[in-house]
């Protein structure tokens, strides 16, 4: 069984993003890059498929600047066999993304591919399903636990309210939530050995997808801030703020 | 034009976050609603205000939700509408995303303002931005925020209900089991207060000891940081923040939780913000309306004493 897992490189999660003054975007330079830690959590899923023996191979592919074969690299540090790298000047949208992504999947057929469910710069939550919906195949979005038999795949899923299980059958889209397992740390000698793993790089535009933005980004401006408050010296003081100065009690 | 506005129910009544995206949904023309589920939900969409008419997609896979059939449905009503929205619920963000690629749409989630036809306003970053995009998509495909929009009534109007096909059976999914958790608190999304716990509680007793008799006092919902969840002091469920729950209720306590930005990104646009955290620097000071700096085992006890 073969599994794709798309990583993206976005803006460490430890780092509060500030917008750039002439309100045209996010302020990303000089900042610290990561891989998205949903994806973290993706590539944690499908090396230790392999590990099990139910996979044969991990696949990671990423969409961005060149930069983005260090995220490749980091993905097979921590276990994936290979990388393809698919180069764009712009960042392209979950759609854009979802259509590259469906021309990799052409070529490789993967039994299973796992997203994370959110990359943390976009906040989209969308790509999984984008792809599964553009190769008509299920779906299974928001994993916290994964098990594969008989050509199906039983996960089970974080919604409102709780959890459901459902089985889909493989070939299949899965998006990887926080609890489905806990990433580990590559270490330095498969860091040393991961520089030595394939690494295809293919321009986009030699692929035959319009990857062209479909929003335009009219302007991106900071929230409000909130007005600063005060502390209480007591619980007492607390519930009579709360009570005769916010009235919320 | 129209409007097509997906809903859903929860024990023959619909959804108070459906309730919003028909409120910024009334902003695009006629509404007409799809739901699907029994004859009871599909009564309860009839009697929402302003709306048309009401899809009605009765049989078991749909009403169950899952994806594929419904996101199918969906697409093979989509030809009479300009907008196709839900709310930003988990089953919004599971169908709508489907939806859209299979029109061939970017979709747009999370919409906090509606600026025009073409034009909306959503968080990034973890909230840190707002961004405002224009859509050259002949179709919007859309997921509200629920917290940015005043819910219509449940009550007022009267639309006509038309049925829609079974959808085709098919084995590529189905489901396992579900585990809804029974709670006789208020919904997080909807109450009015919310007392969050975070890892300072150290335990999944202290959750149930000290924090949800606070809550109870309050008549409030219980939520909670990543760290309590993944600790398991609390489901999965509770969780609140940028890949949780969004909540923007009266009253907000946070209770032994840092205020990382994941989790501002989920509670800050709450009315008032009260922390209590024993660390002074902790940066949920910074967003709250109230700090009390003090130990939460005593600090709590005490506020539910005295209210
Ligand atoms: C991809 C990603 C997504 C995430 N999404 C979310 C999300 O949606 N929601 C979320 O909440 N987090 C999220 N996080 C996690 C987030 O970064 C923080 O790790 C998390 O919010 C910390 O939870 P906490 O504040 O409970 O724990 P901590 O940061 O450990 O804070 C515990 C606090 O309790 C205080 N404390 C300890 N003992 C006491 C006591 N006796 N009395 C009073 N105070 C006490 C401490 O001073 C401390 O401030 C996400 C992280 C990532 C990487
Ligand atoms: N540029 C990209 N390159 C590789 N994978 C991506 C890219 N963008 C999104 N993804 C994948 O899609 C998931 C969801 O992203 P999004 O829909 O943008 O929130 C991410 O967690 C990744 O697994």
């Amino acid at each position: 069984m073969k599994i794709l897992v798309p990583v993206k490189r976005v803006v460490d999660f430890n780092i509060k993003v500030r917008v750039k003054s002439d309100g045209t975007g996010a302020e990303t330079a000089g900042l610290k890059m990561s891989m998205n830690p949903f994806d973290e959590i993706a590539v944690e899923e499908a090396v230790r498929l392999k590990e099990k023996g139910v996979a044969t191979e991990v696949i990671a592919v990423s969409i961005g600047e060149p930069k983005a074969q260090d995220t490749l690299r980091t993905a097979m540090a921590m276990g994936a066999d290979r990388g393809i790298l698919i180069t764009t000047e712009t960042s392209p949208e979950p759609l854009a993304v979802a259509k590259l992504l469906q021309v990799i999947v052409g070529r490789e057929n993967p039994d299973l591919i796992i997203l994370g469910k959110q990359a943390i710069d976009d906040d989209m939550n969308a790509t999984g399903q984008m792809l599964a919906g553009l190769l008509g195949r299920p779906q299974a979005t928001f994993a916290s636990k994964i098990e594969i038999a008989d050509g199906r795949a039983e996960v089970s899923r974080e919604i409102d309210g709780g959890v459901e299980t459902i089985s889909i059958a493989l070939p299949a889209i899965v998006t990887a939530d926080l609890r489905l397992n806990e990433p580990r740390y590559a270490s330095l000698p498969n860091i040393m050995k991961a520089k030595k793993k394939p690494l295809e790089t293919i321009d986009a535009a030699s692929l035959p997808v319009d990857i062209k933005p479909r929003l335009t980004v009219v302007s991106v401006v900071e929230p409000s801030e909130r007005k600063p408050g005060v502390k209480v010296a007591s619980v007492a003081e607390l519930v009579e703020k709360l009570r005769n100065e916010a009235k919320v009690i | 034009m129209a409007v097509l506005v997906i809903l859903e129910s929860e024990a023959g009544q619909i959804r108070q976050a459906s309730r919003s995206a028909v409120a910024a949904a009334s902003k695009h023309g006629e509404i007409d609603v799809l739901i699907a589920g029994d004859e009871a939900a599909a009564q309860a969409a009839a009697k929402l205000p302003g709306v048309r008419t009401v899809l009605h997609a009765p049989g078991k896979e749909i009403s169950e939700g899952l994806a594929e059939p419904l996101a199918s449905l969906i697409v093979a009503s989509a030809t009479a509408y300009d907008h196709i929205v839900s709310a930003s619920t988990a089953a919004g963000k599971n169908i709508m995303p489907r939806v859209a690629a299979l029109l061939d749409v970017q979709i747009i989630p999370d919409v906090v303002a509606v600026v025009d036809s073409d034009t909306f306003v959503r968080p990034i970053y973890a909230g840190n931005a707002l961004a405002t995009v224009c859509s050259s998509d002949a179709k919007k495909v859309l997921t509200i925020r629920s917290t940015a929009f005043e819910p219509v009534p449940a009550e007022g109007g009267s639309a006509a209900i038309v049925p829609m096909p079974a959808a085709p059976a098919s084995d590529a999914s189905r489901i396992v089991s579900v585990t809804v958790a029974q709670s006789e608190r208020p919904e997080l999304d909807t109450a009015r207060i919310v007392v969050s716990g975070g890892r300072g509680l150290k335990g999944s007793e202290a959750f149930h000891d000290v924090l949800e008799p606070l809550a109870d006092r309050l008549g409030a919902a219980v939520g909670a940081s990543r760290a309590a969840v993944d600790e398991g002091y609390a489901p999965n469920d509770l969780q609140v923040g940028q890949t949780g729950k969004i909540v923007a209720p009266e009253l907000y306590l946070a209770v032994g939780i840092s205020g990382a930005i994941q989790h501002l990104a989920g509670m800050k646009d709450s009315k008032i913000i009260v922390a209590i955290n024993k660390d002074a620097e902790a940066p949920i000071f910074q967003v709250a309306d109230y700090g009390l700096v003090g130990d939460l085992f005593e600090v709590i006890p005490q506020l539910t004493a005295a209210l």
